[in-house]
């Protein structure tokens, strides 16, 4: 887990101040180091949708878009983030719209308990701004860091194949710069 | 997570004197952040070298490729003059983690990734790359994973990276900045065998970075091949991989390269085997015998006298295709 320390227990421990542009908004925090970006989102900005799996970067469930490119918030340090670019699972629509990959996996049914699938989707419209995936198989094995356990795999799969052209359409998406 | 000291410097000269004991360099952070998580290893201070002008991709004076340590993963794996010109390296990146850890992982820190033996991994077990002197447990448990070649009564951990597998068979040269003075490592001379200090990965001292990755110019792009065997079919490290690049005058070999992974503390070479491969015809034969004499000394433990016979057939494969000019 990672650690919130009593800021009483360790004075010479400094805050370090970063500016970053989340979901299109300016932000100024003062982080201690030690604060992962997932528990920035989490306990600090209220921005639960990134979800925290495993902690260790092995289930992608915390994916994010950080300068475009999908990153592990998990194993992200915040305080590296300074200057960045991040796109969370809620700044993914654009007001009452959702993105094409949203609603693809609404149409696909491609989730049972939802836990992964923030991490699914952010993963995918990372995909899309990569570029790489020209065929199905290219498509299961450039999103094997997102893990489901429920097994919606199949459903992912093809939300992923049909939402991808209407990506790339629509131009990079999700903080990409 | 323990607390520590953050520093971000903007050149290599203040990252390398910040540098020392209780430091880390932090770049992609995906296996230390990792390491720092499980109290493996308890920095005082993190420096982000993230702000280093260490980026670049270049051509050499030699016809090969300098790149910059903070290249991602994912970047080189993708670089046009890498898929041209070093295809062996861009198939092992890719076989290695995900797509988000490729993207956060750098050059250099896949140079310095550490084990993913258990109990390495397991702080309430002894170690003695953990704890030198604590004991392996690894030796007399479970160890289906571990290394086969190599190791010593101290250690029987792996190596984890796919990419340094490569590098070995390219022969990379590692360019390092310390706070006197800078060096060049040969790729085979970097990484370490356990003998009886498993807590050395590495020839690097506590003040040195790496700066930088150079190839040289043959990249055996005609004829090259990174074969990954592991328990999934993705996001799983190598149980055996081999990376073999070959150059071939018609049917016969004119240079070989063969590096093994998941079989050793260090990717795993002979060159005495490379040299007898020179001169022979590409056949069934010749690969079956020089798997043979890569593997001749080789000293499996309980659970991984698999890796054995896996590493006979994928050695045999993985030259196979390279003959092929197979890219799979």
């Amino acid at each position: 887990m990672s650690a919130t320390f009593p800021e009483a227990a360790q004075p010479s421990f400094v805050r370090h101040p970063i500016r970053l542009t989340l979901n299109g908004q300016e932000r100024e925090l003062a982080l201690l180091p030690w604060i992962t970006l997932l528990d920035l989102l989490r306990e600090q900005l209220d921005l639960i949708g990134t979800k925290k799996g495993c902690d260790h970067g092995q289930c992608g469930a915390c994916t994010v878009l950080l300068n475009g490119k999908r990153v592990n918030a998990c194993l992200t340090l915040a305080v590296m983030c300074d200057g960045a670019e991040l796109t969370t699972i809620e700044g993914l629509a654009s007001g009452d719209e959702l993105h094409p990959m949203q609603q693809a996996f609404i149409k696909h049914d491609a989730f049972q308990c939802g836990y992964c699938t923030p991490g699914q989707i952010c993963s995918a419209v990372g995909l899309a701004n990569e570029g790489r995936a020209q065929t199905t198989d290219q498509i299961k094995e450039l999103m094997s860091g997102n893990l489901c356990r429920c097994g919606a795999y199949s459903n992912i799969r093809d939300a992923i194949e049909e939402a991808l052209p209407n990506c790339l359409q629509r131009g990079q998406q999700g903080g990409a710069q | 997570m323990n607390p520590f000291h953050y520093s971000k410097p903007d050149s290599v000269r203040d990252a390398v004197h910040l540098a020392g004991p209780a430091s880390r360099f932090i770049a992609g952070g995906t296996n230390l952040l990792d390491l720092m998580k499980e109290n493996l290893t308890r920095p005082e201070h993190l420096i982000d070298i993230t702000g280093l002008p260490l980026r670049e991709v270049s051509e050499t004076a030699t016809g090969g490729l300098m790149i910059g340590a903070l290249v991602s993963n994912a970047d080189l794996a993708w670089h046009p003059l890498i898929e041209q010109r070093y295809p062996l390296l861009s198939q092992a990146i890719l076989a290695g983690a995900s797509p988000q850890l490729r993207n956060m992982a750098s050059t250099g820190g896949n140079l310095l990734q550490r084990t993913r033996c258990y109990y390495f991994y397991d702080a309430s077990v002894p170690c003695n790359k953990r704890e030198p002197g604590s004991g392996c447990p690894a030796r007399q448990g479970l160890n289906r994973i571990h290394a086969i070649l190599g190791a010593s009564a101290q250690c029987v951990a792996t190596h984890p990276s796919d990419m340094c597998v490569a590098l070995a068979a390219l022969e990379a040269r590692v360019h390092v900045q310390g706070r006197d003075d800078s060096r060049i490592i040969e790729f085979a001379d970097f990484h370490r065998l356990p003998g009886d200090a498993p807590e050395r990965d590495n020839q690097l001292a506590d003040d040195e970075l790496i700066t930088a990755i150079e190839l040289p110019a043959a990249g055996f792009s005609a004829h090259s091949h990174y074969l990954k065997i592991r328990d999934r079919a993705s996001y799983a490290f190598a149980l055996v991989s081999v990376a073999a690049a070959l150059d071939m005058n018609g049917p016969i070999i004119g240079e070989a390269r063969l590096a093994l992974g998941g079989v050793a503390h260090k990717p795993w070479r002979d060159q005495h085997v490379e040299s007898w491969l020179v001169g022979k015809a590409a056949s069934l034969e010749t690969f079956s015998a020089a798997a043979d004499a890569m593997l001749q000394n080789a000293e499996p433990l309980e659970h991984n006298a698999f890796k054995v016979q896996l590493a006979h057939r994928a050695i045999i494969r993985a030259l196979s295709d390279a003959a092929q000019g197979g890219q799979a």
